[in-house]
C-alpha cells in the first residue's frame, strides 16, 4: 500500500459523565492511504461518530482524547495546538455532518457561506471567491444560480450536496463524512453516494465514511470497520467483509435487510440492544446477543484476530498470533 | 451559588428583620448626622434615625417588590404569550399587538404619569405599575420559544390523545420551558428592584414606608452626600445593586443546570448518535 | 429462516374498514402571489380489517399528508374519508372524535420528538387511557398500560412505565409509541414512518411487531419510503408520486410486475449490501413539483419514457390487472402479456432490475 495520509494508532476517547468515565472509541487503530473509501459502521451508539471526531480534532469536554495517536501526513494531531489544527482544517482535511440544516448557517446565502469559508483561509479576491463557489457547486451538479438561495429553499438532497461542495473548496485530500445521507430518502440517498464516489475518483481524495447502514459503503468502499461499543469487532476488504462477514455482529448487521425479491423470509435482526458504555458486559462486550455464544465468551475479551486478510475480534477466529488492527 | 447566598441572606433579613437591628427605623430619637460607630453601625439620618435599621427593615419592602412584581409579570408573560403562540389565528394577532405596544410604550414616563394621579402612592401602585410594563418582554420571548414547539410530534400526539388546549398548555408546553420561565421571572425580578428604587427615589410611593428607595428619596432631600453621611446614600443603593445582581447571579446559575452545553457537551435530542 | 405467511386478507373481506374517495388536500402557501400546493389529490384508499396496506413514495409524495387527514389533524379541501361507513366529517362531538381516535390512533416518525421528555412514560400511557376509557379505576388503567407496554416488548412493563424517554433507546421509545396506540384497543394504526429514523438492524424488530399485531387482528397503514420494508410486511401497496397515487395493487403482483416507471425507481433504489448498486439509478431524487401543477403526468421530467400526451394529459389509474392498477399513459399502451415479458426480461441481468425499460 501506498504510503498512509492518515494513521490512527490505539486511539481511546473518553467521556467524562457523572456516573464515571464512559469509554466510548476503545483502541481503535487503522491506515488510510491516498484516495481509500474507508467505510466505519456501526449502531447508534458504537463510537462511530465519537471517532470520526476525535480524528478531525472536533472534541470538546467532556469527550476528551485518553491515549492514542492520529498522524496526518506524519504530524500528530493530538499534541497540536487548536491555532494549528485550524490552519490544517478544510484545507488539508474537511468534514460533513448529518445534517446540513445543522451544519448550515440558517440566515445567510450558500454563496455567502462559501465566500466565509475561503476568506477564513486567507482567499480574499472576490473574482477567485466567486469561480471557486461556482466550481464546487457544479461538481456536485447544483447551478450556480443557487449561491444566492438560502438553505431552506433547498430540498433535503441539495442541502447535502451543498455540504459536500463546501468540504471540497480546498481541494482536501481526506473527507470524513458523519451519516451524510440519514437525512434522505433512498432515491436521493443513492444518487449522493454515486455522487460522492464519482467525486473521489475523479479528484482523488480519500473518505472515512461513517454509518449505520452497510448497504450504503457496500459498493463504494476499499475497507470496511465494523464497531461495537466503542471496540473494532471486524476489520477487511469491503467485498470479503460482505460475502463472508465473519464476526456474529456483522452477520447480524448483514442480514437486517429485507429483499423485494425472492421468497419472503422471516428475520430476525439482532436481539437486545447495545450496552450501556458504562456498564459493559464482562468478555466480549457482544456476547449478550451473540447467537454463537461459548462459556468463554463471558469471561476473557477477545483480541482482533487475523484471519484470511481480514481482522476479527471473535474467539471463533482465535489464532496464536493475534494481531492489532493494521492495514 | 453566590447569588442563592445572596438571596438567602437578603431574605433572612426580610423576614426577621426585627433580629438584626431592633430599633424601630423610622423613630427620631437619636442624634443625628452621626458617622458610622459601635451602637450605629452605619450611622443616622438627618433626622435622627438609624441607618443601619433602616437598611435592614427596608430590605422587606424591595424583596417584595420584586419578588411579588416579578411573579406577576411572569404570571401575565407566560399566560399571554404562550396561549398566544399554541392557539394562533386571530388570537395571537390580537395578543401579539397588545403585547408590542406595550414593549413600546417607555415605561417611566408610564409610570409617573400613573403613579402621579394616584392619590396615596404606596407600595401596592408602585407593584402594579411594574407588572403593566414589565410583562411584555417575557412575553415575546415565551410566545416564540411556543411557536418553535407548536409543531412537534409530541404535542400533535397530546392532541390526537384528545387533551384539551388548557391541558396541553399547561401540561405539555409549560414544563417542557421552565428554564425559559424561571430566567424571566428572575429577569423581572430585576426589573422590579431597580424600577421600584428608582420610582421612590423620585418620591412617587409612600415615603413614609422604609425601603432603599425611599431612604435615598431622604437621603437625597437632605443633601446626605453633602453633608457627611454618605452611608445614608450608599446603603441602600448597594443593597438595591447587590439584590439585583443575586438575581442576575440565580439566572446564571439556572442556566447551567438546565443548559448542559454551557457546561459540557451533549448530544441534542434528534442526534442519532450520543 | 421460515416463509412469512401474508394474511391474504383483502379480497375476501366485505365492506372496507377505511375508505377514502377522491381525498384531496391543498395548502396555500404565502407570499404575494398566493400559490396552492397540492398535497394530496384525488386519493382512492382502501384498507380491510386483518391487513397492513402500504403507502410508498418519497418526502412530497403526500404520504404524511393523507395520514394526518386520516387522523382528522386537520379536514381535507375536497372528498371523503369513511370509516366503517360512516363519512369522518360528520364526526364531529368531542366524543365521537375521541372514540375514532381510539380507533384509529397513529405512531409518529421520530421517537425523539414524540414524546414529552419532561414527562415518564407511564404519564402519557395512563393520560390517553383516562381519556379514552374513563370508566376504568386507576388499578385498571396501570394494569391496562402495563399490558400494553408488554405486548409490544418493553419488559418488565413495570419498570418502563417509571423511566424518562432519554433512558431509553430510539426503538425503545418506537414501541412506546406501538403501546400507546395499543392501549386503546384500536382497529386500524397510522404508522407515519415508523422505523425511518431507527439503525437498520432495530428496524426488523418493530416491523415484526406489526405482523405480529396484524394477526392478532389489527390493521396498519404503514407509511414509508423504503419499499423493501413495505414488501416485508405488507398485504397490498400504494404507490404515491406528487400527491397522488401512481400504482397500487397486491404487494407481490406490485414488485415482482411494476408498471409505473417511478415504482421501479424506488425499486433500484432499495438497500441492500449483498446486491451491487444499480446502474440505472442516476435519479437524483429532486423533489416532486406540487406547486400550482397543470396538467400532466408529475413524473415526466424524471421519466425515461415520457412521450408528449404525458405533458398535456393527467394519466388515470386504469388496471392492468385483476386488484393491480397503474396510472401511466406509456405502460398502460403496451399489450398486457407483451410488457410483463418486457420486465421479466429486464429483470434477468440483475444491476438494472427492475426499471422496466421496454424493448423499442
Amino acid at each position: 500500500m501506498a504510503t498512509a495520509i492518515l494513521e490512527v494508532r490505539s486511539l481511546s476517547v473518553d467521556y467524562l459523565t457523572s456516573r464515571g468515565v464512559a469509554r466510548a472509541v476503545a483502541d481503535v487503530s487503522f491506515d488510510i492511504g491516498k484516495g481509500e473509501f474507508l467505510g466505519i459502521v456501526g449502531e447508534s451508539g458504537c463510537g462511530k461518530s465519537t471517532l470520526l471526531f476525535a480524528i478531525a480534532q472536533l472534541l470538546s469536554p467532556p469527550a476528551e482524547v485518553a491515549s492514542g495517536t492520529v498522524l496526518f501526513k506524519g504530524l500528530n494531531m493530538v499534541r497540536m495546538s487548536e491555532k494549528e489544527v485550524r490552519a490544517m482544517r478544510w484545507r488539508d482535511y474537511s468534514v460533513v455532518m448529518q445534517s446540513a440544516m445543522n451544519a448550515l448557517n440558517p440566515v445567510t446565502t450558500v454563496g455567502a457561506q462559501f465566500a466565509d469559508a475561503m476568506r477564513a483561509h486567507g482567499h480574499r479576491n472576490k473574482a477567485n471567491i466567486r469561480e471557486r463557489s461556482r466550481e464546487v457547486l457544479s461538481l456536485v451538479g447544483i447551478d450556480a444560480v443557487h449561491l444566492k438561495s438560502f438553505t431552506h429553499q433547498l430540498s433535503g438532497g441539495m442541502r447535502q450536496r451543498v455540504m459536500i461542495a463546501m468540504a471540497l473548496l480546498f481541494s482536501p485530500e481526506l473527507i470524513l463524512m458523519d451519516e451524510p445521507t440519514s437525512a434522505l430518502d433512498v432515491v436521493a440517498q443513492r444518487s449522493l453516494m454515486m455522487q460522492v464516489k464519482d467525486l473521489q475518483r475523479r479528484l482523488g481524495f480519500a473518505v472515512i465514511f461513517v454509518t449505520h447502514d452497510m448497504s450504503l459503503v457496500s459498493n463504494f468502499s476499499d475497507h470496511v470497520m465494523v464497531m461495537y461499543a466503542g471496540a473494532v469487532v471486524e476489520f477487511g476488504v469491503t467485498r470479503q467483509i460482505f460475502d463472508e462477514g465473519r464476526h456474529p455482529y456483522t452477520q447480524g448487521l448483514l442480514e437486517a435487510y429485507p429483499s423485494v425479491y425472492g421468497t419472503k423470509l422471516h428475520l430476525e435482526g439482532i436481539p437486545g440492544s447495545p450496552p450501556d458504555i458504562l456498564d459493559l458486559p464482562a468478555g466480549c462486550y457482544f456476547h449478550p446477543r451473540c447467537q454463537k455464544v461459548m462459556p468463554r465468551c463471558a469471561i476473557t475479551r477477545p483480541e482482533l484476530y487475523a484471519v484470511d486478510g481480514e481482522h476479527v475480534r471473535c474467539f471463533l477466529y482465535e489464532t496464536t498470533e493475534g494481531a492489532c488492527a493494521r492495514d | 451559588m453566590a447569588g442563592l447566598i445572596l438571596l438567602v441572606v437578603f431574605a433572612f433579613m426580610a423576614i426577621a428583620p426585627g433580629l438584626i437591628a431592633p430599633d424601630n427605623p423610622s423613630a427620631e430619637i437619636f442624634a443625628p448626622g452621626l458617622g458610622p460607630s459601635g451602637a450605629h453601625l452605619l450611622g443616622t439620618t438627618s433626622y435622627g434615625q438609624d441607618i443601619f435599621s433602616q437598611f435592614i427593615w427596608g430590605t422587606r419592602v424591595s424583596l417584595l417588590i420584586a419578588l411579588v412584581a416579578g411573579l406577576f409579570a411572569t404570571a401575565l408573560a407566560v399566560g399571554i404569550g404562550v396561549s398566544a403562540a399554541y392557539l394562533g389565528g386571530l388570537l395571537d394577532g390580537f395578543l401579539s399587538l397588545l403585547t408590542d405596544v406595550f414593549l413600546v410604550i417607555p415605561p417611566f414616563p408610564l409610570v409617573v404619569v400613573i403613579a402621579a394621579y394616584s392619590k396615596n402612592g404606596g407600595t401596592t401602585i408602585i407593584i402594579a405599575v411594574l407588572v403593566v410594563t414589565g410583562w411584555s418582554y417575557g412575553a415575546r420571548q415565551l410566545r416564540a420559544q411556543t411557536l418553535s414547539l407548536r409543531n412537534r410530534d409530541f404535542l400533535i400526539a397530546a392532541k390526537l390523545r384528545g387533551e384539551r388546549n388548557w391541558r396541553i398548555i399547561a401540561s405539555e408546553i409549560l414544563p417542557t420551558m421552565t428554564s425559559l420561565i424561571v430566567a424571566s421571572f428572575l429577569g423581572a425580578a430585576v426589573y422590579a428592584v431597580l424600577a421600584a428604587a428608582g420610582l421612590q427615589f423620585i418620591g412617587l410611593g409612600n415615603v413614609n414606608t422604609e425601603s432603599w428607595g425611599t431612604m435615598l428619596y431622604w437621603a437625597q432631600n437632605n443633601e446626605a452626600l453633602e453633608a457627611g453621611s454618605p452611608l445614608w446614600a450608599m446603603a441602600p443603593g448597594i443593597g438595591i445593586a447587590l439584590l439585583g445582581a443575586a438575581f442576575a447571579l440565580l439566572n446564571y446559575a439556572f442556566d447551567e443546570i438546565n443548559n448542559p452545553a454551557l457546561r459540557s457537551v451533549r448530544g441534542k435530542h434528534g442526534h442519532r448518535n450520543s | 429462516m421460515r416463509e412469512i405467511e401474508t394474511s391474504g386478507a383483502g379480497e375476501s373481506n366485505g365492506s372496507p374498514l377505511l375508505e377514502t374517495r377522491a381525498l384531496t388536500r391543498h395548502f396555500r402557501i404565502g407570499g404575494l402571489r398566493g400559490q396552492t400546493l397540492h398535497a394530496v389529490d384525488d386519493v382512492d384508499l382502501v384498507v380491510h380489517e386483518r391487513e397492513i396496506v402500504a403507502v410508498v413514495g418519497e418526502s412530497g409524495s403526500g404520504k404524511s399528508t393523507i395520514v394526518r387527514l386520516l387522523a382528522k389533524v386537520y379536514p381535507p379541501t375536497r372528498g371523503d374519508v369513511l370509516f366503517q361507513g360512516r363519512l369522518l366529517r360528520e364526526i364531529r362531538s368531542r366524543r365521537d372524535i375521541l372514540a375514532y381516535r381510539g380507533n384509529v390512533p397513529m405512531v409518529f416518525q421520530d421517537p425523539y420528538g414524540s414524546i414529552n421528555p419532561v414527562h415518564i412514560i407511564g404519564y402519557t400511557l395512563l393520560r390517553g387511557l383516562k381519556l379514552h376509557q374513563p370508566s376504568l379505576s386507576r388499578e385498571a388503567r396501570e394494569r391496562e398500560a402495563v399490558r400494553a407496554l408488554e405486548e409490544v416488548g418493553l419488559v418488565p412493563g413495570v419498570q418502563m412505565m417509571a423511566k424518562y424517554p432519554f433512558e431509553m433507546s430510539g426503538g425503545q421509545r418506537q414501541r412506546v409509541g406501538f403501546a400507546q396506540a395499543l392501549s386503546y384497543k384500536p382497529k386500524l394504526v397510522l404508522a407515519d414512518e415508523p422505523v425511518s429514523m431507527l439503525d437498520v438492524s432495530i428496524r426488523i424488530g418493530l416491523l415484526n411487531l406489526m405482523v405480529r399485531l396484524r394477526s392478532a387482528g389489527i390493521s396498519f397503514l404503514y407509511i414509508t419510503h423504503d419499499i423493501a420494508s413495505a414488501r416485508y410486511i405488507s398485504d397490498r401497496i400504494y404507490v404515491m408520486y406528487a400527491g397522488q397515487v401512481v400504482e397500487h395493487g397486491s404487494t407481490d403482483d406490485v414488485l415482482h410486475h411494476p408498471v409505473h416507471p417511478y415504482t421501479s425507481l424506488l425499486l433500484s433504489a432499495v438497500p441492500d449490501p449483498r446486491v451491487p448498486i444499480s446502474v440505472a439509478a442516476t435519479d437524483i431524487g429532486e423533489p416532486p413539483r406540487v406547486v400550482d401543477p397543470k396538467d400532466g403526468c408529475r413524473f415526466r421530467w424524471r421519466c425515461p419514457m415520457a412521450v408528449e400526451t404525458c405533458s398535456y394529459v393527467t394519466p388515470k389509474l386504469e388496471p392492468m390487472s385483476a386488484g393491480h392498477d397503474a396510472a401511466c399513459h406509456v405502460m398502460s399502451r403496451l399489450p398486457l402479456p407483451s410488457y410483463q415479458a418486457t420486465l421479466r426480461s429486464s429483470r434477468q441481468a440483475p444491476p438494472s432490475r427492475g426499471k422496466g425499460k421496454s424493448n423499442r
